[in-house]
């Protein structure tokens, strides 16, 4: 069977002069076409290196990521990644940052008002056009937070990669934002692959959720299908069975059978 | 502040609109600047201060006819036409200080500037090819520690001629510094930015000036003004033993025809000088690297 993105028994070693650290070990994903895949796991059990080998920044010991019957290796902007910590240039406006972005892949086939007029589309989807010239400094982490996004999907990317994008927000921005991203992607139709601790935000956002076992040696715990209805309203599931349900298995998963090893 | 109305209805002369004006504007003025006054005295006083209390000591130790350095008002008395004429000329040799700080200046910019281009791009490349900093870091170190006059006769048989001399001196005095500065900039790069050229596929022309320089502008600009300086000292005393007209040969045509308080007014204008460029170049350091900090 052929898969939209296949992540194929990925094996991951740390070198670090004579100590080595296998930190992923045979991982094996398939992700459909629009589909939302999260992936849960305790702190430093390797999730933002198996992101990163998705995004060509990392290569992968062994195995190998296949996007379109293509093997990946190297990053490119077709695989767009919201970092952990944003990673916006801090000497560039917001509206600098998302046009480098969209110079970089469009400077070919667009004009230079077309660009223009994409960078402010990119910037009026995650509602910053009235920081558009501000730096980075100068606005709020949430802010921040949009502008990585516009940029990611400014590239117009076959699959976007979320490492924790809104773990460094409060709850009420936190909230906000996963409603703008879940309005996004019903939109969009993209395929995303989402790196979380949050248990609610994993199951409200989701098709699928990717559980991984704790590191050293992490691997896919177990894949839990999120059969829920779109569009999803926060409130409406707080009583939903189904959405209790899935929740409990999550936790279950998380707290009970791989509960965090300190130190493992 | 606001006119009482009845004030108003009955001004009729121009004259009293005009006295009004005046009363309005310079009451808020006075209030408006007072602490600004204030800081400028505060910053301008000390200096006046300490510079008269070494003027005074150093004239009463050398007040004696006899004594071996000229005091401050000999100075004064045999060359205050050179501190009140900068710039005159009365032969090609015979020229005010301004001129002679110029023309050094010339060589200087010329051979500073060659050293910040060329000290830059081999920074940058050393900084982001790990053996080529495992290699040639220990040979800057060991470079860097070089006199700058040490590299002179090297120079002087190699060009055969003073004036290219005195510039690669400088050169090759300023350009360890902006190579070992832009290199630590240049590692010192976060990863997130790497990342972010990796996904968008920046080329290597567009890596450097969209990441490079504006990540590394604050290393880079420490070099440039440790380089700026070093420039300054070094070209001063290849002057020295080059000659021609700039300030250091000056110097040293003084010394041989015994013009000791000439001496003093040429150091006066080699340190402002000096102080000038390392101003200079934080300025615009501060101007470039505004938005670089980290967030
Ligand atoms: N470059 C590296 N060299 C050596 N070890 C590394 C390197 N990068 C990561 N590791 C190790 O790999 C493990 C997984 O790291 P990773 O950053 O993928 O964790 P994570 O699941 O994303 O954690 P968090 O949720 O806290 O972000 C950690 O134990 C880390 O110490
Ligand atoms: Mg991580």
């Amino acid at each position: 069977m052929s898969s939209f993105l296949k992540i194929e028994n990925v094996d991951k070693i740390f070198t670090r002069g004579s100590a080595t650290t296998k930190v992923l070990e045979n991982i094996n994903l398939r992700v459909e076409k629009g589909q939302f895949v999260s992936i849960i796991g305790h702190s430093g059990c390797g999730k933002s290196t198996l992101l990163n080998i998705v995004a060509g920044l990392l290569t992968a010991t062994s195995g190998g990521v296949i996007l379109e019957e293509r093997e990946v290796n190297e990053p490119g902007p077709d695989r767009a990644v919201v970092f952990q910590n944003h990673s916006l240039l801090p000497w560039l406006s917001s509206y600098e940052n998302v046009r480098l972005a969209v110079n970089k892949v469009f400077r070919k086939t667009e004009t230079r008002v077309k660009r223009h007029e994409r960078t402010m589309r990119m910037l009026d989807l995650v509602q910053m056009t009235h920081a558009k010239d501000k730096r980075p400094g100068e606005i709020s982490g949430g802010m921040k937070q949009r502008v990585g996004i516009a940029r990611a999907l400014a590239m117009e990317p076959k699959v976007l990669l979320l490492d924790e994008p809104f773990g460094a927000l409060d709850a009420l921005t936190r909230a906000h934002l996963q409603d703008q991203v879940m309005a996004l992607q019903a939109k969009l139709g993209a395929t995303v692959i989402m790196i979380t601790h949050d248990v609610d935000e994993a199951v409200l956002l989701s098709d699928r959720i990717v559980m991984m076992t704790n590191g050293p040696r992490a691997t896919i715990g177990e894949v839990l299908p999120v059969p829920l209805a779109r569009p999803r309203d926060r409130i409406q599931l707080a009583v939903d069975p189904v959405y209790l349900e899935c929740r409990r298995s999550v936790l279950q998963f998380l707290y009970e059978r791989h509960s965090y090893v300190e130190a493992a | 502040m606001t006119m009482p109305l009845t004030k108003n209805a009955i001004s009729v002369s121009p004259l009293d609109d005009a006295d009004e004006i005046f009363h309005r504007r310079r009451t808020p003025l006075a209030v408006k600047y007072r602490t600004q006054i204030r800081a400028f005295f505060a910053a301008i006083l000390p200096p006046i201060i300490t510079c008269a209390v070494i003027l005074l000591v150093w004239q009463i130790i050398c007040a004696r006819p006899n004594s071996a350095l000229p005091s401050p008002a000999r100075i004064w008395t045999e060359a205050n036409d050179l501190i009140l004429h900068p710039f005159f000329v009365n032969g090609p040799q015979d020229i005010g200080l301004g001129w002679r700080v110029l023309t050094s200046l010339q060589r200087v910019a010329v051979g500073f500037g060659l050293a910040s281009v060329a000290g830059v791009i081999v920074g940058a490349f050393v900084g982001q090819a790990q053996w080529a900093a495992r290699g040639l870091d220990p040979i800057f170190q060991v470079l860097r520690t070089v006199p700058p006059l040490a590299w002179l006769p090297i120079s002087l048989a190699a060009f055969g001629d003073s004036r290219p001399s005195a510039i690669f001196v400088i050169f090759i005095t300023a350009i360890w510094p902006i190579i070992i500065n832009t290199s630590v900039g240049v590692r010192n790069i976060p990863q997130d930015y790497r990342n972010v050229a990796a996904v968008l596929r920046l080329n290597a022309l567009e890596f450097f000036y969209r990441i490079v320089a504006p990540s590394a502008a604050p290393y880079i600009f420490t070099g440039l003004r440790i380089g700026v300086g070093l420039s300054w000292l070094a070209i001063v005393a290849a002057e020295m033993l080059t000659g021609g007209v700039g300030i250091g040969f000056f110097i040293w045509d003084a010394w041989n025809s015994s013009r000791l308080p000439d001496i003093f007014v040429a150091l006066l204008y080699i340190g402002l000088t000096g102080f000038f460029l390392d101003r200079l170049i934080g300025f615009i350091g501060a101007l470039v690297t505004r938005g670089a900090q980290p967030n």
